[in-house]
């Protein structure tokens, strides 16, 4: 995987996906190793995301990369009027790999043509994700103990979350059975639905999250964000349809757990977070161990 | 080889390319496509002519002492799917084909997402070309597909 860009999830084959979540098991049991001493980490963040750059900044840290980079384009160049190109040219000069997050879709595609040093995606606007759905191919395996043959609902906006149309892309892999729950106006996608319909697998669809909670080995929540309806009336009929609270969960499977992207706002109550079914949390710190194997991987150093 | 025998509305070319059967809309798309604006060769364009084919009437250009790429010709397939290409030396036809929509598309096509990198930064669109019956358009940078109602030309 030396040198190679990370752009797409499907930009990594499933061995090299799975080799990368093999990876990470072993950074989780020993997270500091020094094996990036003397490599420069560029975070090229043009719309901020405090949490993604720092699973980034944290990784490169603990295997003892230098991280430079700007959280902000308003900090950078790009104020005055530089093209993405020459900033990529410009930091390729100075960094051995370039983690982006841009809000345009396709940045990191063409930031990758352009590069002399390998780009990982870190989010382009409403298009690609991979490290995130990495980490969570990372999340269900290590609580499940396997990633086949799994039943798995998402939960939330399902028609613009970007995630959920990776991790559905990255789960048909695996024959896994989706249970989709959404408000009418913000269901998956046909392309995305196609997808689960290609792979011979077979997916449900509920606006109601009591339906499938005693279903499903895995819960994955995402926000439903009141932008996304045109008629505020609707949120407010909708908005609780796709909150989990503790007292719902009763009849869930032992091994069920709960994952969410982060930020949550309301879609989990704070009652869930003492269930031995949260896992949102374990989720994010597991990005810093995925991180780290990214990062070893597209070095070359391991 | 076939000698062109009977009478042509437009004069015959003795060496060059004729492109027949557009719709008659789209003769001066495909005369900016294929770049002629600043040829200096003798072209002949001819817009509503009778045809058999098209019912509309047909559109027609020829270019003489030209011949065109495989790569050229196709990005016209785009505006003018019913095109024929023929090309002629010493007035005989040496080839006639159809043209064909290439499975990659560079330029000529703009992204329709209005949120796609192409359309803010200096860059060549590009696309996969995914369904060629109904046509469709994946960019390659943005992964969106732009259907056929909505291409734009650049």
């Amino acid at each position: 995987m030396k040198n190679k860009n990370l752009v797409s999830i499907s930009d990594f084959t499933k061995e090299e996906q799975l080799r990368i979540l093999d990876l990470a098991e072993k950074f989780e049991k020993q997270p500091r190793q020094k094996i990036l001493d003397g490599y420069v980490v560029a975070t090229l963040f043009f719309e901020p995301s405090t949490r993604t750059r720092l699973s980034f900044e944290s990784a490169s840290s603990r295997l003892g990369a230098k991280v430079i980079g700007f959280s902000d384009a308003s900090s950078s160049s790009v104020i005055k009027g530089e093209t993405l190109k020459d900033t990529i040219l410009m930091v390729g000069g100075y960094a051995d790999v370039i983690v982006m997050r841009h809000p345009r879709e396709g940045a990191a595609r063409f930031a990758a043509e352009v590069s002399k040093v390998p780009i990982i995606n870190a989010g382009d606007g409403a298009n690609q994700h991979p490290t995130q759905c990495l980490l969570d191919l990372y999340s269900i395996r290590k609580t499940q103990g396997t990633l086949d043959n799994l039943s798995v609902a998402f939960v939330g906006d399902l028609k613009y979350g970007r995630t959920v149309h990776s991790l559905t892309m990255a789960l048909s892999q695996y024959n896994t059975t989706f249970h989709l729950v959404s408000p009418e106006s913000l269901k998956l996608p046909g392309s995305v639905k196609r997808h689960i319909k290609d792979h011979n697998l077979e997916y449900y669809q509920y606006t109601d999250l009591n339906d499938v909670i005693p279903k499903v080995d895995i819960l994955y929540m995402t926000r439903v964000q009141r932008e996304r309806f045109s008629d505020p009336m609707e949120y407010e009929k909708v908005k609780d349809s796709c909150i989990l609270s503790k007292s719902i969960m009763t009849n869930c499977k032992p091994n069920m757990k709960v994952l969410h992207p982060l930020p949550r706002v309301n879609e989990i109550n704070e009652d869930v977070d003492t269930t031995p079914q949260a896992y949102y949390f374990q989720q994010a710190q597991n990005g810093v161990y995925v991180r780290q194997a990214i990062l070893a991987s597209i070095l070359g150093v391991i | 080889m076939e000698k062109i025998s009977r009478e042509l509305k437009v004069s015959a070319i003795e060496n060059g390319t004729v492109i027949d059967h557009i719709p008659s809309n789209r003769v001066f798309q495909v005369i900016r496509l294929l770049d002629l604006y600043d040829s200096n060769e003798q072209i002949f364009v001819g817009v509503n002519l009778e045809s058999e084919k098209l019912k509309d009437g047909k559109g027609i250009v020829k270019v003489s002492n030209r011949y065109f790429a495989d790569w050229e010709i196709d990005k016209i397939s785009l505006v003018a799917p019913t095109a024929t290409l023929i090309e002629i030396k010493d007035f005989c036809i040496v080839e006639k084909r159809k043209v064909a929509i290439p499975d990659k598309i560079q330029g000529i096509v703009k992204c329709f997402n209005p949120n796609c990198i192409t359309n803010h930064q200096p860059i060549t669109t590009c696309f996969n070309v995914v369904d060629k019956d109904d046509l469709k358009l994946q960019c390659h940078y943005c992964e969106k597909i732009t259907a056929k109602e909505n291409i734009v030309f650049l």
